[in-house]
């Protein structure tokens, strides 16, 4: 059961606040990442508040489902789905990437409660879902396995070999996301090194695959509840989103992969994000 | 004669043992089921034996996601490509997080013989010394292999289990000791002390016999484990001997003798001489062939023994 069972609206709303921490605590640390963590929030937060059977009061439960962040670098969204979901105080996001903070610039599985293991190194994530799924299975237990993955991650070779594991080993309790918002760091994935056509690449490769609207609360969870009646087949969202969603100067720009906005820009976009710097802050101060 | 047996054998018994004592015991391979001998296990326990294919860096996080379910993996490959192929996938996944992966590095050293240079791994330890977390076994025979691998299974965290593919002399027996980390005593003398790892502690045993006919008492010391290293036993052997050779199937740069001056400079400085791969690639050849003409047998032992006492 997921904690939360939040609806569409209560999960908009999240998805709504997250981004909110993440620009606040980017304009805090002066450092991090802005595009990818701002165009995953809605499917994070729908896995987070209605799909993923977690209990943050015990993050080691033995029967929770398990989810990897293969894009360690999206760290900014995941620390605030945590601290949202309750694994640690919301004040911690203002210590992000400083020394001494359990909320490294990649996220650390031996510092920060919630992280199920240390990312930061692309391609990585899928191979380590699908030992997890693997072993849930010789056990016959019912936990699920989630995997977040990028779309210039795709680029990398070892995904396809988890690829053709997770689909010979039909491991049916694995369902991997992918953002796809056709930005990487050299630019447009399409120009960088095209991964199309992805959907017919899982495809043939044995997966069930998804194909939604990544900010479309209603697609999101319609596809993620699919993926776990779906048996036989390992299954992948695609979900296709926008990078710097939420923040009108920062879509669609691949120059805001890897850069925080400076403190003018983050009051300009806590404007569109309906929030100043000072009233989120002091939010976050006081969580 | 002196008795020989491979210790890739010693490591699929180990592993059958390992499985027998603990239900978490999981084993992967990557296509190399028999010249790895997980033969064994994949026999006694095919429900707990995933072939993973030609994908070693899937096989070392896959191994990584069991470990996080609760199992006991061991992912087994040719060290070269445990290694150097994974070695992403064990710094930031295994030795970061500090998981309890087990890695089974077969065709360790120059002794795999005919496949060549690309086959043969003479960089592991040097390699895996340098991750954080990352323990690394080399043990000398088939007894001590398979207790090895059997012990790894209680220690928590990333171990390495280095083993060669062979038939080498055996040295231990059924019932002797293997203590994890600790360094042990195999012949004891005060003139220059032999420290060992893998098949060399055959050769070091070897030209101690040959020293003592020239009047030269030769301290052998068996160090299976390299890391975390047995200081103690170093320390005591460089002050109570005043000289020292390290002797390892492996490059000299950044291997066990590097390892073992490493302690010894920061604690008692003494003549040291390091039998070992002087970095270069092997060839092919036969395994014997090959240890002689790279200067990894008793006699080079001995010279680097004269050589350093004349440094003493
Ligand atoms: C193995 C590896 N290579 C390179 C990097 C550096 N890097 C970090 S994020 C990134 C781009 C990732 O692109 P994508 O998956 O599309 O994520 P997004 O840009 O959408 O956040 C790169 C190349 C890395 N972290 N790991």
């Amino acid at each position: 059961m997921n904690p939360f069972n939040f609806d569409i609206e209560q999960l908009n709303q999240k998805a709504l606040d997250i981004r909110r921490d993440i620009i606040t605590l980017l304009v805090e640390s002066q450092s991090g990442h802005s595009g990818g963590p701002l165009s995953c929030a809605d499917m994070a937060a729908a896995l987070y508040f209605n799909i993923l059977n977690h209990n943050p009061g015990n993050p080691d439960d033995p029967v929770r489902d398990l989810n990897f962040f293969s894009i360690g670098h999206v760290s900014p969204l995941i620390y605030s789905v945590l601290a949202e979901a309750g694994y640690f105080p919301l004040r911690d996001l203002l210590t992000f990437r400083k020394l001494n903070s359990h909320l490294e610039g990649h996220p650390n599985c031996l510092h920060t409660p919630g992280i199920e293991v240390s990312a930061g190194s692309l391609g990585q994530g899928l191979s380590i879902a699908c030992g997890a799924a693997y072993g849930i299975k010789m056990d016959g237990s019912e936990r699920s396995v989630f995997c977040f993955m990028g779309d210039g991650e795709q680029q990398e070779g070892s995904i396809w070999e988890a690829v053709m594991f997770a689909a010979h080993y039909r491991l049916d309790n694995l369902c991997a996301l992918i953002d796809y918002n056709h930005r990487q760091i050299d630019g447009e994935t399409e120009k960088v090194m095209n991964i199309a056509p992805l959907a017919e690449k899982y495809w043939s490769f044995g997966w069930n695959v998804y194909e939604i609207d990544g900010h479309n609360m209603g697609e999101i969870l319609g596809a993620l509840k699919a993926c776990s009646e779906f048996t036989g087949k390992p299954s992948v969202i695609i979900g296709h989103t926008v990078m710097g969603k939420g923040v009108s100067f920062m879509e669609g720009l691949a120059e805001w992969h890897g850069k925080p906005p400076a403190p003018d820009q983050g009051e300009k976009a806590l404007a569109e994000l309906g929030t100043t710097f000072r009233e989120w802050s002091e939010r976050l101060r006081n969580g | 004669m002196v008795e020989l047996k491979k210790t890739r054998v010693g490591f699929g018994h180990g592993l059958v043992d390992a499985g027998r004592k603990s239900e978490k015991v999981v084993v992967l391979v990557g296509d190399l089921r028999d010249s790895t001998n997980v033969n064994f296990f994949a026999e006694e326990f095919p429900q707990r034996f995933i072939e993973v294919g030609i994908a070693e860096q899937n096989m070392a996080n896959v191994a990584a996601g069991l470990s996080l379910v609760g199992k006991i993996p061991f992912f087994t490959t040719y060290g070269a490509f445990a290694t150097c192929r994974c070695l992403d996938m064990l710094r930031v996944t295994i030795c970061y997080s500090n998981l309890n992966v087990k890695i089974g590095g077969a065709h360790g050293g120059i002794s795999v013989g005919p496949d060549g240079a690309t086959h043969q791994a003479l960089e592991e330890i040097s390699i895996l010394r340098s991750l954080p977390n990352m323990k690394v076994i080399v043990p000398c025979d088939y007894y001590e292999t398979r207790k090895a691998t059997l012990a790894s299974i209680d220690i928590k965290g990333p171990v390495y289990i280095r083993f060669g593919r062979e038939n080498v002399p055996v040295v231990t027996g059924e019932k002797t000791p293997f203590e994890f980390g600790k360094g042990a005593l195999y012949r004891d003398g005060g003139d220059v002390a032999i420290l060992a790892c893998g098949v060399m502690l055959y050769e070091a045993l070897a030209a101690a016999d040959e020293l003592q006919r020239d009047g030269i008492d030769a301290r052998i010391i068996n160090i299976h484990t390299v890391k975390p290293i047995d200081e103690d036993i170093i320390i005591k052997a460089a002050s109570e001997c005043g000289a020292i050779v390290t002797a390892e199937e492996h490059q000299v740069y950044g291997g066990f003798g590097s390892a073992v001056a490493e302690v010894i400079v920061k604690n008692s400085p003494v003549p040291m001489e390091f039998v070992g791969i002087q970095d270069s690639f092997g060839r092919s050849g036969q395994p014997e062939e090959l240890m002689q003409t790279y200067h990894l047998k008793a006699v080079d032992i001995i010279k680097a023994a004269m050589k350093v006492l004349g440094r003493k």
